[in-house]
C-alpha cells in the first residue's frame, strides 16, 4: 500500500494543460523527489495534492490505500498532509509561537488562547527533531533558514504524516541547505512521508529515496535515485542529453579594465554594508566573488552601478572614475548588470518584450527621434535579439510576464550584451533557471569573457562560482577576505571544501 | 476591449441598482429612466447642458487616470481643480489684455500653478516619502482655506457678496458671448431653433480644451520615450531604478501634470461658466467625481473622455427626475456608487465577461 497514488491526473488551465494524466506512488516513510523544469506543472500537481485546485475529472486520488476527494487545504490538513509553499506563508509581525498556532490555537476553558500548553507543545517538537527555535522570536528578525523551520513545524504541529516541500533550498545558505538535509532525514527517521519539489539535481542525490520526473506535464519516468547518476536524471528532465560541466577554454586575461579601490558604504538601515572593499578585474576573465548571502553583495552591486550612495572609495572602468555618476551615466561607460531579482528589477513584467529589451536606451538612436519612439525601429531590433538569443515564444509583443524564467533572463542578457559593455556585472544570473536555461547563461557568460569582455560573478551557488570564475575572491562581512587564484581553482582537491571554509570566515 | 465590456456591465448594474432603489422609494424604475433619458437627450439646450457638465469630469478623470497611469494615486484633484479656478479667477480679474493674449495668458497661469501644487505632492513622496494620497487629501484643505482666503481680500472681493469679482470679459471662453446678446444674434438665431436652443447655455471653449488634453496624453503615454519612462516607473518603480531611470523626479513630474490637467479643469469652469468663484463652504466634488471618470473608464485617456461624458450626462439627468417625479436626486449618487462598487470587484464579473468575449471572438 502507497502513502499517496495518483492515477491520471490531469488540470487544464482554459486550453493549457499544465498536467497530462500524471501517475505517482509515494510509499511510506520514503523521501519521494519531483523532478521538473520550471514550467513542468510540478507546482499545479502539489497543488491539487493539498486541495488548493481541482483535478480535471478522470483522475483518482488513494492516500492510505483509499480513494478521497480533497476539496481544499483545511481538508488537507486533517487528513495529515502539509505543505511548505516555496514563498513562505507566514505573519511576519508574529512571534514563531504564534505562527506555528494560528488556526489551531489550544484553547483554555475560558476560551481563551492557551499560551503555555501552546508553547510546551511547540518546544516539545522542536526538540524532537532537534529544530532549536526560539518560539517568543518575531518572524521578521529570524533568518530564511529557520522561518522555513517554522513553516515545517506548523505541519508537524497539525500533525502531518505527509509534507510536501515546494522549492526548499531554494533561498538557503550552503550551511542552511546542510541544516535542511538533516531535518528531512529526521523526519523520515521517524516515519514520516516527504515529497520534494526541485529542479536541483545534487540535491535529490543527497536526500531523495526515489525521484519522480516530470517533462511539459507527463510523468516521464520515476527511478531509485541511487541507481541514477545526475546527467540521467538532467537528461530525463530536459528530454536531451544535457551537460552539467562548463566547458571553457584557459582564460587569457588582459589589462585592467575595472578597479575598485576602498570602497565604503552603508546599507539600509544605515550600518556599514562594504568595509574598504577593493578588487580588480581583467579583460577576458570572469573573476567570481563567493559568499553567503548578506555579506554585502547586495551593496556592492548597486554601489558598483550607482544606485547606492558610495561614502568613500573609487570605482574605475577604462580609467574613468564613476562613483559619482548617475547609473544613467554609468550605463552609458559600458558597465551592464544582470540584477538579482530579474522580475522585481531587471524586467518591468507589464511591458512587452521589445519594450524590455529597450529599457536603458529608448531616448537613443534609433529607437526614438525628439522624443517620440520609433516603433519599427523597436520592433526590428526586437526581431533580431530575439533570433539571436533565441527567445520564446518569438512573440516581441507579449508582456515580459508571460515568459518563462529562462527566456526573461534572454532578455535581460540580450539587452545587456547588446549595448557591447566592457564589463559585466552578473549577479545570481541563474537563480531560479532549469538546467537548460542555465547551460544557455553560462555558455553566454563565457563567450563575452572570450571576447575580451570582463565579468563580475556573484552567485551564492558555490558550484556555480567554481565552474565559471577564472579566479574567486571571497567576501566576508563587506570585504574581500581571501583571494583564491586560477591555479588553486584548477589544482585543489577539495576546492569547495577549501573555499567554504573561507566563506564562513576564516582567512588566509 | 475586455476592460470596455466591463465597463459597461458595471454601469448597466449600477443602474439596475438605482432602479431597485427607485422602486423601493415607491417610484417607478422605467419612468423615472424614460424622464432621464428625455431629460438628457430631448432638447438641444440639454445637449449644451450635458457638454459644459461633463467637461471638469473630462479633465479631472483624465488627471486622475494619468496619474494611475504612471503608479500615483491622485486625490489631489480636488484641490488642484480650485487652485487652477481660483488662478484663472485672479489673473481674470486683474490684466486686461485683449483675447489673443488674455485667454492663453490666464489659462497658462492656472496650469502652471495648479501643476506646481501637484508637484509639491510628488516632490514629498520623492523626497520625504509621505504617501501621495494623505498629502494629496491634505493638500485639498489648505486650497479650500486658502481659496477662501483669497476672495475675500479687499479689491479682489465683490463688496456685499460671498464671491469674487467677475473676470475681466476678455478672459472668457464662453462661445459667442457678445454675439449672442446682440440685435444681430437674437435675430440671426431666432431664425435657427436648434442653434438658437443650443446656445442658450454658455457653450464655451472649455470642450475643446478637454478633448485635446485627452488626445495629447494619449499621445504622451503611447508614443513618446518620456511617457515610456512614466510607465515603466508606475508599473515597477524597482525596475525602472535599476535602468536608470530617475524614479523620484519621474514621479514629481507626472504629478505636475496631473495637477495641470485639473487646474485646467477649474480654469475653464470659471472662465466657461462661472466667470468667478465664491467661498466654498466646502468641496464642489469636480475632483473627486474625476476619481470615479477614470476608476469606470479603466484609467486610460479615452476612458476617461466616455466615462465624463457619461456621467456628466447621468449627473444632469438625475436633476430632472427630482422635479418630475419628487425622486430624490441622490438616487443618482447610490448609482455612481453602486458602478464605482462593481468596479472594484472585478471577480464578479469575471466569468460572465469570459463567456461574452468568446462569443465575440466567434463572430
Amino acid at each position: 500500500m502507497f502513502a499517496l497514488e495518483l492515477k491520471n491526473i490531469s488540470k487544464s488551465f482554459g486550453l493549457f494543460k499544465a498536467n497530462d494524466e500524471i501517475c505517482l506512488s509515494v510509499k511510506h516513510g520514503e523521501v519521494h523527489a519531483i523532478l521538473g523544469e520550471n514550467g513542468a506543472g510540478k507546482s499545479t500537481l502539489m497543488k491539487i495534492i493539498f486541495g488548493i485546485y481541482q483535478p480535471d475529472l478522470g483522475g483518482e486520488i488513494f492516500y492510505n490505500g483509499k480513494k478521497i476527494i480533497i476539496p481544499n487545504p483545511r481538508f488537507a490538513i486533517k487528513k495529515g498532509i502539509g505543505m511548505v509553499h516555496q514563498h513562505f506563508m507566514l505573519v511576519r509581525p508574529f512571534s514563531i509561537l504564534l505562527n506555528i498556532i494560528l488556526g489551531v490555537e489550544p484553547r483554555t476553558s475560558l476560551g481563551t488562547i492557551d499560551y503555555s500548553r501552546a508553547r510546551s507543545e511547540v518546544m516539545a517538537l522542536s526538540e524532537k527533531y532537534n529544530f532549536n527555535i526560539d518560539p517568543e522570536k518575531i518572524i521578521e528578525q529570524i533568518s530564511v533558514g529557520m522561518q522555513q523551520r517554522v513553516e515545517i513545524l506548523k505541519t508537524l504541529y497539525r500533525n502531518a504524516d505527509l509534507i510536501i516541500l515546494d522549492e526548499p533550498t531554494a533561498s538557503l545558505t550552503p550551511q542552511e541547505i546542510l541544516d535542511f538535509y538533516r531535518i528531512v532525514r529526521n523526519l523520515k527517521e521517524v516515519g514520516k512521508t516527504i515529497i520534494i519539489i526541485t529542479h536541483k539535481l545534487h540535491e535529490i542525490k543527497e536526500i531523495a529515496d526515489r525521484c519522480t520526473v516530470i517533462r511539459k506535464g507527463r510523468t516521464i519516468e520515476t527511478v531509485d535515485v541511487a541507481t541514477t547518476s545526475e546527467e540521467d536524471l538532467a537528461s530525463k528532465m530536459v528530454g536531451r542529453s544535457v551537460n552539467l560541466h562548463v566547458k571553457k577554454s584557459p582564460s587569457n586575461p588582459g589589462e585592467i579594465i575595472f578597479a575598485v579601490d576602498s570602497l565604503n558604504a552603508l546599507n539600509d538601515k544605515h550600518f556599514p554594508a562594504l568595509k574598504n572593499l577593493s578588487l580588480q578585474l581583467r579583460r577576458g576573465e570572469i573573476l567570481g566573488i563567493a559568499g553567503i548571502d548578506g555579506n554585502g553583495q547586495s551593496e556592492l552591486v548597486e554601489a558598483l552601478t550607482g544606485l547606492r550612495k558610495i561614502q568613500s572609495g573609487s570605482v574605475k572602468i577604462n580609467r574613468l572614475e564613476i562613483s559619482k555618476l548617475t547609473p544613467r551615466q554609468i550605463y552609458e561607460s559600458k558597465l551592464a548588470m544582470i540584477p538579482e531579482d530579474r522580475q522585481r528589477r531587471g524586467l518591468v513584467m507589464d511591458f512587452k518584450v521589445k519594450e524590455n529589451l529597450v529599457l536603458q536606451r529608448i531616448e537613443k538612436n534609433p529607437f526614438s527621434k525628439y522624443g517620440f519612439i520609433l516603433t519599427r525601429e523597436l520592433d526590428k531590433f526586437a526581431e533580431t535579439m530575439m533570433e539571436r538569443f533565441d527567445i520564446r515564444p518569438r512573440n516581441r509583443e507579449l508582456n515580459a510576464r508571460n515568459l518563462s524564467g529562462g527566456n526573461q533572463q534572454k532578455i535581460i542578457l540580450a539587452r545587456e550584451i547588446s549595448n557591447n559593455p566592457d564589463v559585466l556585472i552578473a549577479f545570481q544570473p541563474t537563480r531560479g533557471l532549469d538546467v537548460g536555461a542555465i547551460e544557455y547563461v553560462h555558455h553566454e557568460l563565457i563567450k563575452l569573457r572570450d571576447l575580451g569582455k570582463a565579468i563580475l560573478l556573484l552567485s551564492f551557488e558555490l558550484d556555480e562560482v567554481i565552474n565559471l570564475s577564472d579566479r574567486i575572491d571571497v567576501i566576508v562581512d563587506g570585504a574581500i577576505s581571501s583571494q583564491i587564484s586560477n591555479e588553486t581553482i584548477k589544482t585543489h582537491p577539495n576546492i569547495k571544501e577549501h573555499i567554504g571554509l573561507f566563506m564562513a570566515g576564516g582567512k588566509v | 476591449m475586455k476592460k470596455f465590456l466591463f465597463s459597461i456591465l458595471c454601469v448597466l448594474t449600477g443602474l439596475l441598482v438605482g432602479a431597485i432603489i427607485l422602486k423601493l422609494s415607491g417610484i417607478s424604475p422605467l419612468e423615472a429612466y424614460k424622464i432621464m433619458w428625455m431629460g438628457a437627450f430631448s432638447k438641444p439646450s440639454y445637449w449644451a447642458y450635458i457638454i459644459i457638465r461633463s467637461t471638469p469630469l473630462i479633465l479631472t478623470g483624465l488627471s486622475v487616470a494619468f496619474a494611475f497611469q504612471t503608479g500615483l494615486f491622485n486625490i489631489g484633484t480636488e484641490g488642484q481643480f480650485i487652485i487652477g479656478s481660483l488662478s484663472a479667477a485672479y489673473f481674470g480679474y486683474i490684466l486686461h489684455f485683449n483675447p489673443w493674449i488674455q485667454i492663453p495668458l490666464v489659462l497658462g497661469l492656472s496650469i502652471f500653478f495648479s501643476s506646481l501644487y501637484g508637484g509639491l505632492a510628488g516632490f514629498m513622496k520623492a523626497r520625504f516619502g509621505v504617501h501621495e494620497v494623505i498629502s494629496t487629501i491634505m493638500l485639498n484643505w489648505i486650497a479650500l482655506y486658502f481659496s477662501n482666503y483669497i476672495v475675500m481680500i479687499e479689491g479682489f472681493h465683490k463688496p456685499n457678496t460671498e464671491t469674487s469679482e467677475y473676470i475681466n470679459p476678455s478672459t472668457s471662453i464662453t462661445f459667442l458671448e457678445n454675439w449672442k446678446g446682440s440685435d444681430s444674434g437674437i435675430s440671426w438665431l431666432s431664425q435657427h431653433p436648434t442653434l438658437n436652443e443650443f446656445m442658450k447655455p454658455s457653450v464655451n471653449a472649455g470642450i475643446l480644451l478637454a478633448l485635446i488634453s485627452v488626445l495629447l496624453i494619449w499621445i504622451l503615454l503611447k508614443k513618446t520615450t518620456f511617457g515610456f519612462k512614466l510607465k515603466a516607473v508606475g508599473l515597477s518603480p524597482e525596475a525602472a531604478r535599476y535602468a536608470g531611470i530617475n524614479v523620484n523626479k519621474k514621479m514629481s513630474q507626472s504629478m505636475m501634470i496631473a495637477g495641470g490637467l485639473s487646474g485646467l479643469a477649474g480654469a475653464t469652469q470659471v472662465m466657461g461658466v462661472s466667470k468667478n468663484i465664491a467661498i466654498l463652504a466646502t468641496h464642489e466634488g469636480y475632483g473627486f467625481d474625476g476619481i470615479a471618470v477614470s476608476l469606470i473608464g479603466s484609467n486610460v485617456p479615452m476612458g476617461s473622455m466616455i466615462a465624463g461624458f457619461f456621467l456628466g450626462t447621468l449627473k444632469y439627468a438625475g436633476q430632472k427626475i427630482q422635479s418630475a417625479l419628487e425622486a430624490p436626486s441622490e438616487v443618482i449618487g447610490i448609482m455612481i456608487g453602486a458602478i464605482i462598487f462593481f468596479i472594484a470587484v472585478p471577480l464578479l464579473f469575471e466569468r460572465p465577461i469570459n463567456q461574452l468575449m468568446k462569443i465575440l471572438e466567434k463572430k
